[in-house]
């Protein structure tokens, strides 16, 4: 069967592959164009591991198929360092050791970037409902909520 | 293995051809329920219909008629639209406790009604609003009431061909609102136990005159309950009026037992929220009334 051309934006770069009809689009990033940052936890909408953004809406890659990503913008892990320059909510998850064995954090990175453009200045349980679908078996949360709230207060002091 | 088809409509006639020529086809909205069924090998599609290119489909759309909710709208669209929130927050309220934000992101309320679960969180606000369900097929547009679409767990009135446009509903009267709670055994993330929605309409004395009440988890599809907003309808929504309406709830409710609760359970709770949501719309329609 015939696979289908799709043309599509992935962090902040024009992008181009092929898929099957029913192929998701994680499958489409991991596999077909090799961005392994975005995690397969279910497969089934439940743990947020996929976590990407959508046209800038915070969605789980497993249950977008890959075709719909045509003319849309997509934005992964990968898209969120400048160069070298980690993204603030990167730097702050390494201070705070907010992980251990890292296959809920490019989700929980993209996840909490979505609560920040939305809300700037989360507060403690804003971060904790938003953050939900997110699961980690190793932290207990805790350390992730801390450097989301301090990744928020260094981006405001940066943007002033 | 047969290849599946992804097709892309921009409009709903489009879309109802494609519906209408493979019995086959599913439509995908939010794919939050298909393709975790699709997944799992639940269904097996000849091809997926995506409705998200058709803009009317991912509208919203507020005048002195009421509310078209375009039927593929994400959850997260309609949670952050501020007229429909101040128009009928118990339907916001039903919306927003769907999922984690990545499935709201995605899920939709025509999703909700076409997978049809008993617990399906957006019914039983929806019926107490008098939503009706427009339905587009190969014969032309009909609408459906919201409470009459699922006909048993997992099954709707769709016809082959036809598909779920819009809901439609018609703008509250003057001291008029609605509530909607469900029980979970924890915060968030979770499917109801049992869930209750109530709207009520009171006169300028603060007298209600209009009520209307439906359960949701405790029966094959959401159920109505005249019986509770008869107990409510004519009274100023005190304790015993409550108390009746609960009673009334708790004896409509045909629930079963599973591993998320037992008949007993499921019945008292059903009574219970049932008085809560109708206290807080009370609550919310005197609101109302004290800021004219």
């Amino acid at each position: 069967m015939s696979k289908l051309h799709i043309e599509t934006t992935i962090n902040r770069e024009p992008a181009e592959f092929l898929c099957e009809p029913h192929e998701t689009v994680l499958s489409a990033l991991r596999n077909g164009l090799g961005l392994t940052g975005t995690k397969e936890g279910c497969a089934t909408g439940d743990c947020g591991a996929c976590s990407i953004l959508l046209d800038g809406r915070l969605v789980p890659a497993c249950l977008v198929l890959a075709p719909e990503a045509q003319g849309r913008t997509i934005t992964t892990i990968e898209g969120l360092s400048r160069g070298d320059a980690l993204h603030p909510l990167q730097q702050k998850f390494l201070e705070h050791a907010a992980l251990q064995c890292g296959i809920c954090t490019p989700g929980f990175i993209v996840a909490a970037k979505a609560l920040l453009d939305a809300t700037p200045e989360p507060s403690e349980e804003e971060t904790r409902y938003w953050l939900a679908g997110n699961l980690c078996r190793c932290t207990g949360y805790d350390k992730i909520v801390r450097a989301v709230l301090d990744a928020a207060s260094e981006m405001k002091g940066s943007a002033a | 293995m047969v290849a599946i088809r992804y097709e892309t409509p921009r409009s709903v006639s489009e879309a109802v051809r494609l519906m209408a020529a493979d019995p086959g086809a599913r439509v995908l909205a939010g794919g939050t329920d298909l393709l975790v069924q699709f997944r799992t090998g639940v269904r097996q599609p000849s091809a997926f219909v995506d409705i998200k290119r058709i803009p009317e489909l991912m509208s919203i759309a507020i005048d002195a008629h009421g509310l078209r909710l375009g039927a593929a709208t994400p959850a997260a669209v309609i949670g952050e639209h501020a007229e429909l929130r101040r128009l009928w927050p118990g339907l916001a309220e039903s919306v927003r406790l769907i999922g984690s934000t990545q499935i709201q992101g995605r899920g939709s309320v025509g999703g909700n009604l076409c997978n049809a679960s008993p617990a399906a969180d957006t019914t039983c606000a929806l019926i107490v609003n008098r939503a009706e369900c427009v339905i587009a097929g190969p014969n032309g547009e009909r609408t459906v009431p919201v409470e009459a679409f699922s006909i048993a767990p997992g099954r709707t009135v769709l016809q082959p061909g036809e598909l779920l446009v819009a809901i439609r509903v018609p703008r509250p009267a003057a001291r008029t609102s609605d509530a909607y709670l469900r029980l979970i055994p924890r915060t968030e993330m979770d499917i109801a136990v049992a869930g209750a929605a109530a709207s009520v309409t009171l006169d300028a004395a603060g007298l209600c005159t209009t009520a209307r009440v439906a359960i949701g988890a405790v029966a094959p599809t959401a159920l109505r309950v005249p019986a509770a907003e008869q107990a409510l309808v004519g009274s100023r929504l005190d304790e015993a009026s409550l108390k009746r309406a609960a009673d009334a709830a708790s004896a409509a409710a045909r629930p079963i037992d599973d591993k998320r609760g037992t008949t007993a359970y499921r019945r008292t709770v059903a009574g219970v929220l049932t008085r809560r949501a109708a206290a807080i719309a009370a609550a919310r329609a005197r609101e109302q009334g004290s800021h004219p």
